[in-house]
């Protein structure tokens, strides 16, 4: 029996150590049927863009409190894009202020949800750029 | 499709992973992949890790795979989580524990849910080994779900399997319950650094002298196989029982020392051979199975299968007499429809 399943990679790029909101989407991606590889805390890009590789994802979703989304977001996918992983649609999840939401959508980010976003917003946005709807 | 298997067999990276996808989704071109690979399978040694949730299997493929590394060889990890029978979904964390290894062009790792699939692996993962085995790694691990007693599939993969324990996990009566020690070719105590380690060690040690002397045998169509002695003056393997803590690093490099005995053992004695033998059977029995089901339920006439269950549940038929009616309905049609 043919199956295919919406694969997405949760990560967290950086050095801030709170991870709950990834666990969060990661268990909601699962109870919305998706095959969800966790990664945990402190993922370079590099590490990141190799995870993305070897599982072949349709998804990355990042997850950054930092603050320092925008410079680590613009390196994930340079290092996505040289490993060949430019159809993969990357999302950014955490304390996004709102006037970087535009920024990072010229960058190649397919979506951005910030605080107050809900799981199934989250769900129905990778269900649609996979084209799974 | 062509150009993409010549790039697995090159060790493209990117190609291998697409090339699994395939090979998990049972798509047509992952069937395709599989025919072209198989003649270039055959070259790795296959590991399996399997124990109990908790007991620090990804921990230790992580150790395992430096191990390896230093001594050049390459290696492929395939780690299987449950999928939720609910949802159909699943967390896959093993990579969490393997963060050693990543940035290694010598390591690759592939995490795979088991969607559905019962006995510790997915349907798909002895597919997936075959992948990477064409690849060209030099070692494959296969890390099985979190085992309970039954989870024992993994035998029928590995050349060598290591069950791994931990402490406070059982007394002696679980050891001596039939199951996943009974498949083990390698037992390790993990996380050897924690309180009750010793009492576990001695458990399984005893449990491992009581089952000297009997040898075993089966029932194998018909005839009584015997399995392979582990009595060491037999010539058998004796299982090693070894102590480990994956996160301090040490009995890693005892462990691999004894994977590869293990490894030298089965090339050998020809034990190679005859698990080979076993493992193809079964494999070739499975895909009979599922062809012959295919290829039945497609010939039979439209709707006679839900009328079947309707007749079932009202039970104005037995199942023996339903199968045989299935059966000869759609030979029936088949021979009339040729």
């Amino acid at each position: 029996m043919s199956e295919r399943k919406i694969r997405v990679l949760i990560a967290k790029p950086g050095l801030d150590g709170h991870d709950r909101g990834a666990k969060v989407i990661a268990r909601a991606l699962r109870d919305a049927g998706m095959e969800v590889i966790y990664t945990g805390l402190r993922q370079t890009p590099e590490m990141i863009a190799e995870a993305a590789l070897q599982e072949d994802v349709d998804v990355v979703g990042l997850s950054i409190l930092s603050g320092a989304h925008m410079a680590l977001v613009p390196r994930v996918i340079e290092r996505l894009r040289e490993a060949g992983l430019s159809d993969v649609k990357v999302l950014v999840g955490g304390i996004i202020p709102d006037e970087d939401v535009e920024a990072l959508k010229k960058m190649g980010v397919s979506g951005v949800f910030g605080p107050g976003s809900s799981t199934q917003e989250i769900i129905d946005h990778i269900r649609k750029v996979v084209g799974a709807a | 499709m062509t150009e993409l298997i010549e790039r697995v067999l090159s060790g493209d990276r990117r190609a291998l992973a697409r090339v699994i996808t395939w090979i998990e989704n049972d798509e047509p071109q992952g069937r395709q992949a599989l025919a072209t690979l198989y003649p270039h399978t055959g070259n790795a040694h296959i590991v399996g890790i399997t124990g109990a949730p908790g007991t620090g299997k990804s921990t230790l493929v992580n150790a395992l795979a430096k191990s390896w590394r230093r001594l050049g060889q390459t290696v492929g990890v395939v780690a299987v989580d449950p999928t939720s029978p609910f949802t159909g979904g699943a967390v896959l964390g093993d990579r969490v524990r393997m963060r050693d290894l990543a940035g290694d062009p010598g390591v690759f790792i592939r995490s795979m849910a088991t969607r559905g699939k019962l006995g510790g692996l997915a349907w798909a993962t002895a597919d997936v080994v075959k992948a990477l085995d064409a690849a060209g790694f030099d070692i494959i691990v296969v890390e099985t779900v979190g085992a309970g007693q039954s989870e024992v599939d993994i035998a029928r993969t590995a050349h060598t399997t290591v069950v791994v324990e931990a402490p406070g996990l059982g007394d002696e009566v679980q050891a001596l319950k039939a199951g996943l020690l009974e498949v083990a070719d390698i037992l390790v105590v993990n996380k050897s650094d924690r309180p009750g380690a010793e009492g576990t060690f001695r458990a399984l040690r005893a449990m491992l002298d009581l089952g000297r002397g009997t040898p075993r045998t089966v029932m194998h169509h018909g005839r009584v196989m015997r399995i392979e002695s582990a009595e060491p003056d037999s010539g058998g393997w004796e299982i090693p029982l070894l102590k480990t803590s994956a996160l301090n690093y040490e009995g890693i490099d005892e462990l691999a020392g004894a994977i590869a005995d293990h490894r030298r053992y089965l090339h050998e004695t020809g034990t190679l051979d005859s698990r080979e033998r076993m493992r193809v059977e079964a494999e070739l029995i499975g895909r009979l199975r599922d062809a012959l089901l295919d290829g039945l339920m497609q010939n039979l006439p439209p709707g006679a299968f839900d009328e079947m269950i309707e007749k079932l549940m009202a039970r104005r038929i037995d199942p023996f007499a339903a199968v045989r009616e299935l059966v000869d309905g759609a030979g029936g049609r088949r021979i009339g429809a040729d």
